[in-house]
């Protein structure tokens, strides 16, 4: 596991317009700095689209404010939200040497090792099918960050229930259920 | 005891606006001010903020409802970003020269064309000469506090003054981070209620922003100089009682290892904090590197600009705007011209950079910084360096 203890991690989300990574980032963040953490969510603006390829980022220090105020280009952490992406956008740019890419696919952990051929530790889950079945909707966001802790550690999992209380209201329960189930079912491969 | 929570910037400047009581809120929403309004249409609505919310249809009716409200003497709030903050520019000088304290939060945004919601400081600059009182933030906190400070200040009978709270646009305006959301009691502490001494009111009729022919016009204008000059000293002593009641501290001109620094850097709002950074990376390296941060736009700060830079070599400016066919960026024309009399005074070398949103990294000011060094020993035939630029 990344070593989150003594300095600054910077994740980077990739989704499509409408899939919610930007309230991911904000809810991941909002779980840190529940914590006691410093933390900066922000997204990559640009004309949004429904489906176009979006961007968004959480930094994350246990010690320190964050006074960095740019982009992040070279992420500790890559979260794909959409497996089309693969496909059109270089997730893996600037992804560190001991970084972590966590995919929500449903193809297999060799299938998808054998075609992306990267060094980094690499996590898969099938966060579309769970969301599908618990939230009734193909919208992956808050159960893709069950798969971030579990295989990061950044925040711990019931931090998360607040901001999804504050976010969600009365559809909280599915989603922390949602986070949960792939929390547990997240491939890593070390 | 305040709470420290996470929360959009834009969201935690409406819930500041709340926790002052504002009793008019009168914007046109743009980007990327959006969140700001809507939240405060939202408080207005579900009962949360007494206040009169008046919806209009431009920003430039947006300012002049808030003038009405103002001279009635209720607390009066706006906020708005680039091309609003132009279309509202004519009813800007109103506020000020009729002394209206309305005070608005500027999301700072590029100016089209081309069309950019991104952020940088175009807007901030077009509005210089309007007559208010300027204050630049670097991070949500600071929005915060500098916007209950605008509150006090502008309203200070000493004063009566607006107030804009520059807040760059994206770069802090959608960020979560953590902020300290101080009580409503330490508030109404802090910020004493708006009391405007000569209101609009039917039972008892005065006249406001009159007809001035030849004979009235300069004095008036040097009146509101005088004043504006003057509202320097009401917002030392806002900032320092703010600083003893929150333990945050402001000045007109902030410093970062600048003391025994040969060369400075000078930035304004949110890219101060990356450029710390660089700064950090520079002094580890051996290098005799300092940030001075203007957070007081105007009234301009002579003395503590000069005071600042009187023992440095170099001293770099970065700006986030332009002036196209003049002597490079607005801040740094103004402080060549505050540091021209001084027998002892820096080189000073003006970057323009980040203009419409484009990052600067910390390996970026380090590179402004290192280019600002050498055209300081070798001179240049250029007015000012755009950074990053692609030709």
């Amino acid at each position: 596991m990344i070593d989150i203890k003594n300095r600054l991690i910077e994740i980077r989300w990739h989704g499509r317009g409408g899939q919610g990574a930007v309230t991911s980032t904000e809810l991941v963040a909002q779980a840190a700095i529940n914590e006691g953490k410093f933390a900066q969510a922000f997204p990559a603006f640009g004309p949004e689209r429904r489906g176009a390829p979006v961007l968004a980022f959480i930094r994350v220090d246990n010690e320190k404010p964050i006074r960095i105020r740019a982009e992040i280009t070279k992420p500790d952490i890559v979260v794909v939200l959409d497996p089309t992406l693969l496909r059109i956008v270089n997730v893996t740019s600037g992804l560190s040497e001991n970084g972590i890419l966590i995919i929500n696919t449903k193809r297999s952990l060799q299938d998808i090792e054998s075609s992306l051929k990267i060094k980094q530790q690499l996590a898969i889950i099938d966060a579309t099918k769970i969301a599908q079945e618990l939230l009734g909707v193909p919208i992956a966001n808050t159960t893709m960050i069950g798969a971030l802790i579990k295989t990061t550690g950044v925040v711990k999992l019931e931090s998360l229930f607040e901001p999804l209380k504050q976010r969600f209201g009365r559809l909280a329960d599915r989603n922390i259920n949602a986070m949960e189930k792939a929390y547990e079912e997240t491939l890593i491969r070390e | 005891m305040a709470k420290r929570v996470g929360t959009e910037v834009s969201l935690a400047v409406a819930d500041t606006v709340k926790l002052v009581n504002a009793d008019v809120i009168s914007a046109y929403p743009i980007t990327p001010q959006t969140h700001i309004v809507e939240h405060l249409a939202e408080l207005v609505a579900n009962g949360e903020l007494d206040a009169n919310f008046i919806p209009v249809e431009s920003e430039h009716s947006a300012m002049s409802a808030c003038l009405g409200s103002s001279a009635v003497g209720a607390r009066t709030f706006t906020a708005t970003a680039g091309q609003g903050l132009e279309l509202m520019h004519e009813v800007l000088y109103v506020a000020s020269s009729m002394r209206l304290p309305i005070i608005m939060t500027v999301a700072n945004r590029a100016l089209s064309a081309p069309l950019s919601v991104w952020g940088d400081h175009s807007d901030v600059m077009a509005v210089r000469d309007t007559g208010w009182i300027q204050i630049f933030v670097e991070n949500g906190q600071e929005a915060v506090d500098n916007l209950l400070c605008a509150f006090r200040i502008g309203e200070d009978p000493r004063v009566l003054l607006p107030v804009m709270v520059h807040l760059d646009g994206f770069y802090l305006t959608h960020v979560i981070e953590p902020i300290f959301m101080p009580e409503q009691s330490e508030v109404e502490n802090f910020v004493p209620p708006n009391q405007y001494p000569l209101p609009l009111d039917p039972n008892n009729p005065v006249s406001m922003g009159c007809f001035a022919p030849p004979v009235i016009y300069a004095e008036t204008k040097w009146a509101q100089e005088v004043n504006l000059r003057a509202s320097k000293d009401v917002i030392l002593e806002c900032w320092n009682e703010f600083g003893d009641q929150f333990q945050r501290h402001y000045s007109p001109v902030e410093s970062y290892h600048s003391e025994d620094a040969r060369v400075l850097l000078l930035t304004m709002g949110s890219f101060s904090e990356t450029a710390s950074l660089a700064i950090d990376n520079m002094r580890n390296a051996g290098k005799n590197v300092g940030l001075l941060k203007l957070r007081l736009w105007r009234p301009f700060p002579f003395d503590e600009i000069r005071q600042a830079a009187r023992n440095a070599d170099v001293l770099i400016v970065l700006d986030r705007a332009m002036s196209p066919g003049g002597p490079g960026g607005p801040v740094c024309s103004e402080i060549k011209a505050a540091l021209y009399q001084e027998e002892k005074r820096p080189k000073v070398v003006s970057f323009i950079g980040g203009l419409g949103g484009r990052d600067i990294t910390i390996e970026g000011f380090e590179e402004i910084i290192n280019k600002g060094i050498e055209i300081s020993e070798k001179g240049s035939n250029q007015e000012y360096e755009i950074f990053g630029v692609r030709e």
